[in-house]
Order: C-alpha cells, then structure tokens, then sequence
C-alpha cells in the first residue's frame, strides 16, 4: 500500500496512517473493525477540506473498514424548515456526497453505537473513531478499544483497514490511573452530565470512579446507558478523557480486567459549582436542544411522556440519528412529538449547526456538554438543567 | 559552507528552497492565508511574509486540525512551502504534508538554519548552504 501498488489514495492513506503510527510511537499497526470519521460539517472545515476530501475521492479512496459519518451542519432532508442558508447547504450536501463516493456511510450521528443496523463493538475490538463522546463510550462502556482519532486520521485508516498501534489500543494505558469517590447523589440526567464536568476537568488520566449508594447497574438499562452517555460526553468535552472505569458498571471493570489504583481517592461530594458555571442568568431561551449525544428511542419516549400531548411555545430540537427518528416514526412517537411543535432534526445538532446563521443566542439543554460548548463555539447563552425543567422551559416559554 | 542534517521522515521527497525560520509555532488555520501564503497570525514573527516556495522551519504546529486542510489549500493554490523542517511534528503538520505532498522532516535541531539559507531536502538528508 504504501508503495503505491494500489493506487495513489491508497498510498496517501497509507502515508498518513504510518506517519501517526510514527510520530505515536506504535507498535505497528492493529486491523480495526470500523471508522467514525468527524471533519462532516462544512461550518468547521470550509472550503479547504471540501477541496481535499473531494481530490481523494477522484484519485479513487475507499473505504475497506465500515465507516460512519459524524454529524453535518445541518438536517440533510430538512435543512430548509431548519433555516439553514442556501448556500451553506449546497457545500454541506456536497461534502456528504464526496465522504459517500469514498463509501462512508452517511450516518451522521455521534452515537453511532445506537444504530440498530451497525454491529455493536465488544470487548477488546479496535476501531479507530474520532468523535470523543462516541470514543469514551466505545472504550468505558463496551471495552473497545479507539485513541480519538482526527477526521482525517479515522478516514485514512477507514481506507487502509488499520491503524497505529498505541495508546488506548495497548493494555498498559487503559489501567486506571486516578481513584474517584462520588457521594453526590445523582437523581437528574443533567446531575450525570455535571459529573461529568467535574471529573473531565481535573482527570490527568484514566480515573477509576466508584459511586456511592444503589449501584447503577440495577437500575433500568437504557437510563443507565444515557447517562453514562451524558456523562462521558461532557468528560470528554471538559477535558479530553477517553476512557473511564466505573466499579460494577463499565465493561473492564466488570470483566476484572483493571484494578482500582493505590493512589489518594478524590472525593466529589456537591455538583453546585458545575452547574454555577455551566449557566448564565438568561430567562428568554430562542431554543431548547435535547439530545447531545445524539437521543436514544429511550429519551425520546421520555420527552413525549413528559409533553403529555402539550404544545411547545420555545422551538424545541431533539437531535437524534435518522435511524432512531426511524424508529421513532415507525412507533409513532415521531407524530406524536411533531404534534406538540418538537423539531425532529437528524443528521445534526445544536454544537455544529450554524446557529448564529440562523439567529440562535439563546438556549436550554440537558446536556452538560453542549451547555460546555455552546458559548464559546456558537456564542449562545446557555440554561443547563435536567430533562424536565428544560421541558417545562419550552413549554412556558421562558426558564425559570 | 554547508551543514549537512539529518532527520524523521514525515512525508518523503525532494525538495529545495530558501529557508524561512520560525522561532514560533505555526497554526495554519486562521494563521496562514490559503490564498495568498502570508502568514497573517497578529503579532506572529513572521506576520506579513509569504511562505510559498520556502523550506519552512518551525518548532512544531498549533492550533485547529482543520489546519491540515489549509496547508492542502495553499498547493492547490501554488503557495505551499517547497518543504518543511520541523523540531517535532504532530499530527496537524504531517497530515497536511502528506495531502499537499510538501516533502517534510522532524526530530532535527532546526537552530542549524536561518533564514535565506538555502535548503535541499532529499530522503532523510537535508543540505543547507550557507553564503
């Protein structure tokens, strides 16, 4: 390959898979099971990465390992009703087209473990995704084995089939590293997600977190599911973690693979300060956003259980997959949310849309990652709060 | 006088050029003008001077990944650097030299160039002159 005996996006693949391996230090090269490729809305790498992603694609660049696409900036059907300019659409729908000539399935979800046609990874499979939300779950909660790749790192090796031998993918690094105690109660989804924060923030490396009270396993399954996945989301956004162990709950800690650490056990014990500086004093809200990570059939039900049939007077988003809304659709959830003025938007989110495009400066979510985001990315003020009091939010129309 | 170099292949070719040395770190997005090759970063060293055809020394990238597809914008557009010399690439550098093909090396002591000399990149030998 990288000789150039298989063409020239090959050999450009291959060159650039080695050269991380390289500059990494890997142990060679390991085969993976799929790509997560991110680098999908026009809004983040412009004209130049159109250029280059379409350059490969006519030098012939396919994908061997299955690949999935992150999220677009924007809903790739419904992009109008969304506001979504012109113009920006036309290069979005272009960049989408060019990673699906490469074979890369238009996906466009950062929760790509959710989707009902992709094989979910196991314990000890390697991939080479780059969404870190959808990294630390494949690592913490089903034992998988990912570094977070780059977009263009996860393609090349989606290309080739392999990627460089190192970090998480060696045993030596998924040992934890950093003991944490959580006596806070954890009642709310957002109480996940703030968790989350505080633990992303100050971890130096791979904690092993053990909770105090019921343990979460016997709760329901699918709660448990979403809130690691609010919780990891939001570590890996404060602070780039990748992987976490958590005692009785995580796939290597249930299997006995890793080992609580001797080190001093740091103890959270209130989560005020995180949601202190997670919101601003704002009452008018020009959105309310759920579902970052992308929603679970799961939440979704909870969302149209709590509206009870109620109409929304904020625009209300639920971002999910096209799959779930699929799903959501062929229950009848999808008309039944649609009824009380939700906005089911697949293929994007409330963190890579345009939203200053499209007049957004306000708004209130459940997820401690977008509410960690939303400022800085899109310069919106921000209400973080459990499901509910965002729900009730949108349905009176102001926060409160 | 020439020194001769040697270093880590990051993207392999041949390439020569007058260096342009950074004592700063590059980010090319935002940093570099795709069109133009003028390193346009406020208060930058090299703020105001053009990069196309040089052998760009630098201790090592910064910035956004996007930067990667900044430096495949600037070959498109014939204002690429020749080649780049660097202290310690990271992945942002190499992976936009691999996709521009600007023959790039690292782990050298980039204190032996200075600006003006002129620079050959071949394999992971590199020949600078000097006077």
């Amino acid at each position: 390959m990288l000789a150039g005996a298989h063409g020239p996006a090959v050999q450009r693949a291959m060159e650039m898979v080695v050269a991380l391996a390289r500059i990494y230090g890997a142990h060679g090269l390991v085969e993976i099971k799929s790509a997560q490729v991110a680098g999908v809305s026009y809004a983040n790498i412009g004209d130049s990465g159109l250029a280059f992603l379409s350059h490969w694609a006519d030098e012939g660049a396919k994908v061997r390992a299955p690949a999935l696409l992150n999220p677009a900036g924007m809903d790739l059907q419904a992009w109008r009703e969304m506001g979504v300019p012109e113009d920006f659409a036309a290069k979005q729908l272009a960049l989408v087209q060019v990673y699906a000539r490469m074979g890369v399935k238009a996906t466009c979800t950062c929760a790509p473990y959710l989707l009902p046609t992709n094989p979910l990874p196991a314990l000890g499979d390697h991939l080479a995704w780059s969404e870190s939300s959808a990294v630390v779950y494949a690592n913490s909660v089903l034992g998988a084995r990912t570094n977070r790749e780059g977009g263009p790192g996860a393609l090349a090796a989606a290309i080739v089939g392999r990627t460089g031998n190192y970090g998480l993918h060696l045993d030596d690094a998924r040992q934890p590293s950093e003991s944490w105690l959580v006596t806070a109660p954890l009642p709310s989804d957002a109480d996940w997600g703030a968790l989350g924060i505080a633990i992303g923030r100050a971890s130096r490396g791979v904690p092993y977190i053990r909770l105090q009270g019921p343990p979460v396993a016997s709760a329901d399954a699918s709660a448990t599911a979403d809130h690691l996945r609010l919780f990891g989301a939001a570590a890996a956004a404060a602070g780039s973690m990748s992987l976490f162990h958590m005692e009785g709950v995580t796939a290597e800690a249930r299997a006995g693979q890793v080992r609580p650490p001797d080190t001093e056990q740091a103890i959270i014990s209130a989560l005020d300060e995180v949601y202190a500086s997670l919101n601003s004093p704002i009452e008018h809200l020009d959105l309310v956003a759920i579902g970052c990570p992308h929603a679970s059939l799961a939440q979704l039900e909870e969302v149209a259980r709590f509206l009870g049939g109620r109409h929304v007077a904020t625009p209300l988003w639920l971002m999910a997959s096209r799959a779930i809304l699929g799903q959501a659709q062929a229950r009848g959830l999808a008309e039944v949310l649609a009824a009380s003025g939700a906005r089911l938007l697949a293929d994007t989110c409330v963190v890579v849309a345009p939203l200053k495009l499209m007049g957004i400066r306000s708004v209130a979510t459940n997820s401690a990652k977008a509410a960690f985001y939303l400022p800085g990315h899109q310069g919106a003020a921000v209400r973080f709060g459990p499901l509910e009091r965002c729900l009730e939010a949108a349905l009176c129309g102001s926060w409160r | 006088m020439t020194i001769v170099l040697t270093g880590r292949v990051i993207k392999a070719g041949r390439a020569c050029g007058r260096a342009l040395v950074s004592p700063a770190p590059i980010g090319f997005l935002g940093g570099v003008d795709p069109q133009t090759g003028l390193i346009r970063e406020p208060g930058h060293p090299l703020e105001g001077q053009s990069l196309a055809g040089r052998v760009l020394v630098f201790p090592y990238g910064k910035g956004s990944t996007v930067g990667s597809y900044v430096i495949y914008s600037l070959a498109c557009n014939g204002v690429a650097p020749a080649g780049m010399l660097l202290a310690e690439c990271e992945p942002i550098v190499a992976l936009g030299a691999i996709m521009a093909g600007i023959p790039t090396l690292d782990k050298l002591d980039i204190a032996q160039v200075q600006s003006g000399d002129w620079v050959c990149i071949e394999g992971d030998r590199i020949e600078v002159e000097r006077g």
